[in-house]
Order: C-alpha cells, then sequence, then structure tokens
C-alpha cells in the first residue's frame, strides 16, 4: 500500500503539497487531565500538530490518547495547560463552538435522519441557504464515493458505508481539523485497507489538519506523516514513523512498534563512555551514534535489535570481525509465508529472541546451536 | 434458522427466478419465519385467553349496561336505548366535570411530561448512588398508597388554600404522573447511543439544538407514551380528587362517584363506556404509530 511519507517527492510536489496545507496549528502546552484517579490520565503532555499534518495518537489503552483528542474536541476540559487553534486559545470553548469534524468507532451517524440529512446537518447548523447546502452535500458524497445513496437511511447501510457518510458529514463545513477516534476499529481488515487508503486521499485532498487515534502500530505507521507515542498518560516519543522505528529513544517504544530483541544492561556506564557494555559476562561493542539520549550512566538500559537485523551463523567463524554476537538455540521455526523466522534463546537460555531468515539461512532444525551476531550500528540503546 | 431436510414442493417451483446458488437458503429462510420457528403450544393461548377475559371483562360489561334505560342499573339491559348518552350530554354537571377533568388531564400531563422527561435525560447522564437516590425519590408516587399522598395533599393544600382550584388538582396530578414520565423516557434512552451528542456537538450544534434535532426526535415516543400514561393517570384519578373537590369544581371520577353513591345515576355507564372507548382509542393509535415509525 502506498503511503505519504515513504515515497520521496520531487521538490516541485513537495513544494506543492506545502502549499496546499490551509489545515489548523494545534498546540498543547503542559496539557494535563486528571480524572481524581491515583494517576493522571493525561500528564503535562506539550505537542505542536502542524497546519495539514497527519498525526497520529498512538499508545496502548488506558495511555491517555483518548483522553487528550476530547480534551483538543472539548468533550472533557482540561485540568491544566493550554489549547491553541492558529494562536487563539480555545481552551475554555464548548466542543460546538471549536468546529472540528470528528470520526468515532460506532460512526455516530444520526439514525432518524437520512444520509444526504446527515451530511446537511453541520450546514443546517450554520444557517446555509438551502441551494448551497444541496450543492456542498453533492460534492461531498461524490468525495467519498457514496453519490446515489443520499436518500437511504444509516441502518440500510453497510459498516464502511456508514463510516464514509460519518466522513462525509465531518469535512462537509471545512473544519478546523479532522479528529479520528479509532475509525477504523470496528470493520474488518480488508475494509480497513480500503477505508486507510480512502482516509489518506481525503487528507491529501483537503490538505487539512488530521489527529488520528489509535492502537494499532501498522496503522500508525502506514497513515501517518508523525506519531505521537503515548504511555501512562505522558508523550514517550514523537516523531515520524521511520524515526520511530529506527531510533527509539525507550525500550518502550522499541517494543511498541514492531518486534525486538532486547537485551538487558544493568548499568549503562559503558554505554555513555561509547565503548563497550557487559551483558551475561559478555562484552557487546557499541557505538556512540546508536545510543538513545535518554541513557544515562549509572541507569540500567537496554540494547536492542530489530529481527530483520539479526542473523544466524551456524559457525562462530561465519560472524564477521567487529560485529557483536551471541551464543543461541533454535528453539521454533515460524513459516508466516513470505518470510521465515526463528525464534531463538539467546545467551544462558533465559532471553528469547527472534530474527527474520534470509532466503540462504535454509537449513536450520530446531534444537541446533548457533551463533547469532548482528552489525554494531543496527542496534540501538535505549532507556527502561 | 431451520434446517429443512428436503425441499419443500413451494420451494422447488420457485427458483426458477432466481440465481441457483442463493435460492435454496433464501427460500429456506422465508419458510422457516413464515411457519414459526417454535410454534406456541395450545395450552399455552388457553392461558392467555383467560387471563385477557379475566382483566377485560368487567370493563367491558358496562358497554351493554350503557344502552339500557334510565331508571336502575341492569344487567343485561332489558330495552336498549342511547338515553343515557342522551343524559349524559345534555346535563351540566356531567359536562362541566369531564371538561375539568380534561383540562387538569392535560395540563397535569403537560407539567409531568417536562419534568419527567428533563429528570430522565439528567439521570441518564449522572452515574453512581446520586442518580440511585434521586430516581427512587422520583419513583416514591408510583409506589405510596393513594390515601397517604391524598391527606398529605389535602392537609397542605388547605393551609396554601389550594383546594377546589384547578392548580391544586394540577399540581397534585402532575406529581403522581411524574413516574409514568421518567420510566418510559428512560426505558427509550437505554437504546439512546450517547456519542450522538458529542457527534452533535462537533457538528456545530449547542446543547438545546441537540436535544431538540437529536434527543427529542430519538426518543419522542418514550415522550408521548409517557405523557398518555401521566393523561390517563391524572384522568382517572379518584382518591385525591375526593379530597380536593368542591361544590365549585369536580372532576369526572368524583361525579361518578356521587352518581353512584348519592343518587344511583346510570348514566355513569355511559360516562364509563365512553371513557373505556377514547382511552382505548388512544391507546391503539399510539401503538400504530409507534410501529409504523419502526419498519422506518
Amino acid at each position: 500500500m502506498p503511503t505519504t511519507h515513504a515515497t520521496t517527492p520531487t521538490p516541485e510536489a513537495a513544494a506543492e503539497a506545502v502549499n496546499n496545507r490551509s489545515g489548523t496549528r494545534i498546540r498543547l502546552t503542559d496539557v494535563s487531565k486528571d480524572f481524581g484517579l491515583p494517576e493522571p490520565a493525561v500528564d503535562t503532555i506539550s505537542l505542536t500538530i502542524e497546519p495539514g499534518e497527519f498525526m497520529t495518537l498512538l499508545g496502548p489503552s488506558g495511555s491517555g490518547k483518548t483522553t487528550t483528542l476530547n480534551l483538543i474536541a472539548g468533550f472533557e476540559t482540561l485540568t491544566t495547560g493550554s489549547i491553541m487553534f492558529d494562536g487563539g486559545d480555545v481552551s475554555a470553548l464548548p466542543p460546538h463552538k471549536r468546529n472540528l469534524g470528528m470520526l468515532f468507532q460506532n460512526y455516530a451517524l444520526f439514525p432518524h435522519l437520512t444520509v444526504a440529512q446527515n451530511v446537511a446537518y453541520p450546514l443546517r447548523e450554520r444557517r446555509l441557504p438551502k441551494a448551497r447546502i444541496t450543492e456542498k452535500v453533492g460534492q461531498v458524497l461524490e468525495l467519498v464515493q457514496l453519490t446515489g445513496r443520499d436518500k437511504h437511511y444509516p441502518s440500510q447501510l453497510s459498516g464502511g458505508q456508514q463510516q464514509r457518510v460519518a466522513l462525509a458529514r465531518a469535512i462537509v463545513f471545512d473544519p478546523n481539523a479532522l479528529l479520528l477516534d479509532e475509525p477504523l476499529g470496528a470493520l474488518d481488515r480488508n475494509l480497513r485497507g480500503t477505508l486507510q487508503q480512502e482516509i489518506q486521499r481525503i487528507h491529501r485532498e483537503l490538505g487539512s489538519t488530521f489527529v488520528f487515534v489509535t492502537h494499532d502500530q501498522e496503522e500508525a505507521m502506514n497513515l501517518s506523516d508523525r506519531i505521537a507515542l503515548f504511555n501512562k498518560g505522558r508523550l514517550e516519543q514523537v516523531g515520524t514513523p521511520e524515526a520511530l522505528y529506527a531510533t527509539p529513544e525507550t525500550l518502550f517504544t522499541a517494543r511498541f512498534l514492531g518486534d525486538s530483541n532486547v537485551f538487558d544492561i544493568a548499568d549503562a556506564k559503558g554505554v555513555t563512555s561509547g565503548s563497550a557494555v557487559a551483558w551475561e559476562g559478555r562484552t557487546l561493542a557499541v557505538e556512540a551514534g546508536t545510543v538513545s539520549p535518554r541513557v544515562t550512566a549509572g541507569e540500567p538500559a537496554a540494547l536492542v535489535v530489530r529481527p530483520e537485523d539479526m542473523r544466524i551463523a551456524t559457525t562462530p567463524d561465519e560472524v564477521p570481525s567487529g560485529a557483536n554476537h551471541v551464543s543461541a538455540t533454535v528453539r521454533q521455526l515460524d513459516y508466516l509465508g513470505s518470510y521465515r523466522t526463528a525464534v531463538l534463546s539467546l545467551g544462558g537460555g533465559g532471553t528469547v529472541g527472534r530474527a527474520r531468515l534470509a532466503p540462504q539461512e535454509g537449513g536450520l532444525r530446531v534444537g541446533q546451536a548457533v551463533t547469532a551476531w548482528w552489525h554494531v550500528d543496527r542496534q540501538r540503546v535505549v532507556a527502561l | 434458522m431451520t434446517l429443512q431436510p428436503t425441499q419443500s414442493p413451494a420451494a422447488m417451483k420457485e427458483p426458477a427466478t432466481l440465481p441457483p446458488s442463493q435460492s435454496p437458503s433464501a427460500t429456506r429462510r422465508t419458510r422457516g419465519r413464515a411457519r414459526g420457528i417454535d410454534p406456541i403450544p395450545w395450552w399455552l393461548k388457553l392461558v392467555v385467553a383467560l387471563v385477557a377475559v379475566y382483566l377485560i371483562l368487567p370493563t367491558v360489561f358496562v358497554i351493554p349496561m350503557s344502552f339500557g334505560s334510565t331508571r336502575s342499573f341492569a344487567f343485561p339491559p332489558k330495552n336498549l336505548s342511547l338515553d343515557l348518552y342522551r343524559n349524559f350530554f345534555t346535563d351540566p354537571d356531567w359536562l362541566t366535570s369531564l371538561r375539568n377533568s380534561v383540562v387538569v388531564g392535560l395540563l397535569a400531563a403537560l407539567i409531568a411530561t417536562i419534568v419527567g422527561t428533563a429528570a430522565a435525560v439528567g439521570l441518564h447522564h449522572l452515574q453512581g448512588k446520586p442518580a440511585r437516590i434521586l430516581r427512587a425519590l422520583l419513583m416514591i408516587p408510583l409506589v405510596t398508597p393513594a390515601i397517604v399522598v391524598a391527606v398529605a395533599v389535602y392537609i397542605s393544600f388547605l393551609k396554601w388554600h389550594l383546594v377546589g382550584t384547578v392548580q391544586g388538582y394540577v399540581l397534585a396530578h402532575a406529581a403522581i404522573g411524574v413516574p409514568f414520565v421518567l420510566v418510559a423516557v428512560t426505558s427509550a434512552l437505554s437504546g439512546f447511543d450517547s456519542t450522538l451528542l458529542r457527534a452533535s456537538a462537533s457538528l456545530g450544534a449547542s446543547p438545546l439544538r441537540t436535544f431538540s434535532r437529536v434527543t427529542m426526535p430519538l426518543i419522542g415516543k418514550g415522550i408521548l407514551s409517557g405523557a398518555v400514561f401521566a393523561f390517563v393517570t391524572s384522568f382517572d384519578e379518584v382518591v385525591i380528587a375526593l379530597f380536593l373537590r368542591d361544590p365549585t369544581f369536580q372532576t369526572m371520577p368524583v361525579q361518578m362517584y356521587n352518581s353512584v353513591t348519592y343518587e344511583i345515576d346510570p348514566t355513569m355507564a355511559a360516562a364509563s363506556s365512553l371513557v373505556v372507548v377514547v382511552v382505548t382509542v388512544v391507546c391503539l393509535v399510539l401503538q400504530y404509530l409507534g410501529s409504523r415509525t419502526k419498519t422506518r
């Protein structure tokens, strides 16, 4: 599936893209929300969502991503901090005055209104003339490819079609931004893919700011310009999908986005001095460039290696000089269609690892003693 | 869906018009539904019939009696006439009491509907213990013996000079109507998806606009049936009405009570029949409206 971030745009295209961006900048400053529970739901978050950006709030359930979205929408009041739209403070505005489109997981279409009446709802609230409403409803239904369904009631449509109606209704009034609260959660896998592309296309065509909440890391990687990763009410890391995947700063980020082989390091002293660390009595080399800035000497840390960077050598001589390596035992071989992975016990046995196998690494069998190795520049030392 | 071992003759004839891959299962499904998946046993039907007769018979007795003569109550009536109805519609006492009852009933239902709907919507958003306590408080008039309410109302209304006034009747009857509206609207709200309120707000509608454009249309059936219940409750309320009556202001149930206890006036049979017919028609119309909006 094509993604906006994966394509390398030509300078002309990039310039056009920047010029097209007409969305609103959303700036959260020291935002907190406390429901009176032991831990605040959102804890002093600062985040700027750029005009026209597709920003995903990603995290496990209970991490504060949905509460943050509700704070932006105005459904929850701030405990501390402020929210600005393009320099205007909206912290005290009720939701109906914030001019934001919103998509919900259960579509939230008005069951007593037809498709056309649902889409016309925000326009009637804004007292547009009748002819103008009819015209805009027609245009937006064309944009979401639902022309001809305008007389249907929501209950007569499929889940995918209902979410398209909700999308049309949420963008027809040119809102400051579109907030999407796990809008694809209720759809099956195939439909989800189609609607992902649809949402991406509409984001490109409108050029407005999208704030998308999900717990699905694949969805986040696919759609986003940037991802804000939440953990326990705090922002763990903000960056492009590539940045989060390739240069995680914490073990949480490394684990949440993709698989990782994790080597626990009791004391990061050797890491911060840029030489080497000890793991189960072995010495692992470290390059200064691969150490997260959040790692501090004297604190525990972790060395992580992605499964696709983990290589397997049947004899120690096959390991290139300078590469880090540990002994391993093959525990299991998984066939996953386009590739295979080996599940390994690393070192003394306690650490479970995973390696994606290259086609030439064919002749492994379960129980075999091997050497797992990787290039020093493909690892990453992260804070816990 | 029930599975039938072989195709029935009807199913064999039809599939010509349908695509071959679809026809058997589609036909089977409609056949299963038409036949009834679990037929009701005959003895259960008998029980239903007995209960229905037990409930309806006393009410139905009064209708033949209303076509009797003006001299006395008789069942079956000896000679059929419309004399009792003529009496009812010409006697100013009966007509005034009917008008009083309708006015009190409509006003009481109006107040009960507004208060009960507001309470139901408010309690729907409120969670936990306070909501349960408030709900229980509002339901008190439903479980308190009528005579207790009547005496309490009478004593306080004496002080406030509300005995024998329209306002007094309306206030007292509105209070006993609130629980009916509360129950009806609460059950309508139980199927109401509250994310619709958020959706409406995000689309630019104020809470008041949201209520009139989203909440009202979706729970309107509940509000209407609550209002009808409140009206009927007031219309046939007799205990409080007996305490609040005044020579210058009586409701129809009080007039009916008087006509039996003091005058032995068979016009009461005509009055009762009218009430039964009108209430039944209103309920049937409501049912019809309800089923019509559902099939849309």
